[in-house]
């Protein structure tokens, strides 16, 4: 298992991973192109970065993308890591079905859940509209009777399909967990909450962070179910460039690429190369012991 | 105290109910009944009609998971046994694109592929299609690449391919090598430890991958209209069609959502008949 590959077997790799890559270098490197093609190179211009700033329908989408991107990663991962707390102290035959259901959002196509929510909305919203003009008929204070579909239902939309990520990857680290620390701590005097947080939340953190990433990812990566849910009132950076390609795309949405990219990339390289220190430095304590 | 813990999960439990549950309850509902309220079967007597659809979604699905697979597998294997930097780099190449959204990289394939795209100058530029003109007595100043279903398969393939590879690199990775050593040592050459050693155990992840591949092309509908050009519809589009577009019909929308459904609960029931693998390869 352990023999090398081969040359062929090298090239290969290198092969898909050109495959995977040659599209996004194209627009970063027509980013910078004078012309407003994708095609034809006109030469060297920063035109696009600065024309990118000044568009307000583009500026507006990446913010939503962000802000909506975060906020449900951050209530997902709470969320998600008290809730696998829950599963994991659960007997097996209450588990296993809120397991299922926990997969559902995973499992199911985007567009599905999508839809499926899309209904769930419009439905609430008719019946929020009986309820507020009756309950606005008893005179008490107003509500709004009209409700419509926009960040709100965006967010929940994010959270929801995010919270299962987090807790795939919780779950396991609790699992792994040796069980008797708990109660070795509270046996030594720490009250519950103690307990949670020296003992459990040290022990599953690399889940938590890993859980929150691929939330984020899945955020960030999110078109159809945001498609669905969004409404007219918020769009996310994908949904601008989707109304774009039914009628022209401008290459301000090669400038936010590259930003968008070498953003990620920046940050997962200070990602890796803290992981990689903290290992060799894990490595050298081992040696030392 | 460890009675109390379960309660954590509560708020949680409730949120399911809430927006994963309730809705499915309602894609149900809206399946079975007519615009004007009543129960009826006729959504899915109507889907008959798009027959032609379900069919090319369902081969163009098929061949991209395929594809997906056959590339998938190798290069996961092979990463498997590279050193654990290359590993690590590798991996977190492949995890890149998917953080730009994938309609941005879709958009860049229609640029690539466009009649007088990237690849049909370069083709001009070395010749490709004049030698080609000359041996079949043709007469192209370009091939034809987008819209078309190839170039859908295309962006499939390029879209979910991470899927395939990821699922399917964790479970071969975390392969037990004493049980390789163990074959090798009574007498296997390389060829059957992969076959009865290898394949074998890593198949949890490679049933995964095609789940993680074949569930989200099946029911594409960005990518079929952004590199087919609106002509190839496939099921997505169809159910988009329901709701966003023209022929606004929630009810029929629901119908083909709830046949959508149906299919990945019949994936998970294979999946979940294979074995415990499944869930740490979904993880990633």
């Amino acid at each position: 298992m352990k023999k090398n590959n081969s040359f062929l077997n090298r090239l290969f790799m290198v092969l898909v991973f050109v495959f995977l890559y040659a599209p996004i270098f194209l627009l970063i490197i027509f980013s910078f192109n004078a012309g407003n093609s994708n095609m034809v190179w006109k030469g060297f211009s920063l035109a696009w970065y600065a024309k990118l700033f000044r568009n307000r329908l583009i500026m507006q989408s990446v913010y939503t993308t962000l802000l909506v991107s975060l906020l449900a990663t951050v209530i997902a991962t709470f969320a998600g890591t008290f809730a696998a707390i829950g599963f994991y102290a659960m007997r097996r035959k209450v588990r296993e079905p809120l397991m299922t259901v926990n997969n559902i959002p995973m499992m199911n196509a985007d567009i599905v859940t999508g839809v499926s929510m899309c209904l769930l909305f419009v439905a609430f919203f008719n019946g929020w509209g009986s309820f507020a003009a009756w309950f606005n008929s008893l005179g008490l204070f107003r509500l709004p009777t009209r409700l419509t579909m926009g960040f709100g239902t965006l967010l929940i939309a994010h959270i929801t399909f995010n919270i299962p990520y987090v807790i795939l990857s919780v779950g396991p680290k609790l699992r792994q967990m040796d069980k008797n620390l708990v109660d070795a701590a509270m046996d030594l005097g720490c009250t519950w909450m103690q307990a949670f947080w020296k003992v459990i939340l040290p022990e599953i953190k690399p889940g938590i962070v890993s859980g929150a990433l691929t939330a984020f990812t899945m955020s960030i990566d999110d078109f159809v179910i945001s498609y669905f849910t969004a409404g007219s009132s918020a769009s996310t950076l994908a949904m601008t460039i989707y109304g774009m390609t039914k009628k022209k795309v401008t290459p301000e949405i090669n400038a936010i690429s590259t930003l968008l990219f070498v953003t990620v990339l920046i940050l997962l390289a200070i990602v890796n190369i803290r992981e990689a220190r903290q290992e060799r430095k894990r490595a050298a304590e081992l040696r030392r012991s | 105290m460890r009675n109390k813990l379960p309660l954590l999960s509560i708020p949680y439990v409730v949120w399911m109910a809430l927006f994963v549950v309730a809705p499915i309850i309602m894609v149900v509902i809206y399946a079975f009944s007519s615009a004007a309220g009543g129960f009826t079967l006729a959504n899915f007597a109507r889907m008959g009609t798009y027959t032609v659809v379900f069919t090319r979604s369902f081969k163009l699905a098929l061949i991209a998971t395929a594809i997906c697979l056959l590339v998938g597998y190798p290069v996961s294997y092979m990463m498997s046994k590279e050193g654990p930097r290359f590993q690590r780099i590798a991996m977190v190449l492949i995890m890149l694109p998917m953080w730009m959204n994938f309609l941005l990289r879709t958009y860049s394939w229609m640029a690539i592929l466009e009649n007088n795209g990237l690849l049909n100058q370069l083709f001009q530029k070395i010749g490709l299609i004049s030698l080609y003109n000359n041996i079949f007595g043709t007469d192209l100043t370009f091939f034809r690449m987008i819209n078309t279903q190839g170039a859908v398969v295309l962006g499939m393939v390029y879209n979910y391919l991470p899927f395939m590879i990821l699922p399917i690199y964790s479970v071969i990775v975390k392969l037990d090598h004493s049980l390789i050593e163990a074959a090798r040592d009574l007498g296997a050459n390389s060829f059957n430890v992969f076959r009865r050693v290898i394949l074998p155990l890593s198949l949890p992840g490679v049933l995964s991958g095609i789940t993680m591949v074949f569930v989200p092309s099946v029911s594409t509908f960005a990518i079929s209209k952004m590199l087919g050009g609106g002509t190839e519809m496939l099921l997505g589009d169809l159910i988009e069609q329901q709701y966003m577009g023209g022929a606004y019909n929630p009810q029929l929308g629901a119908a083909i959502s709830l046949v959508m459904m149906v299919i990945v609960v019949v994936c998970m029931w294979v999946m979940n008949r294979f074995g415990e693998g499944e869930e740490q390869a979904v993880m990633m």
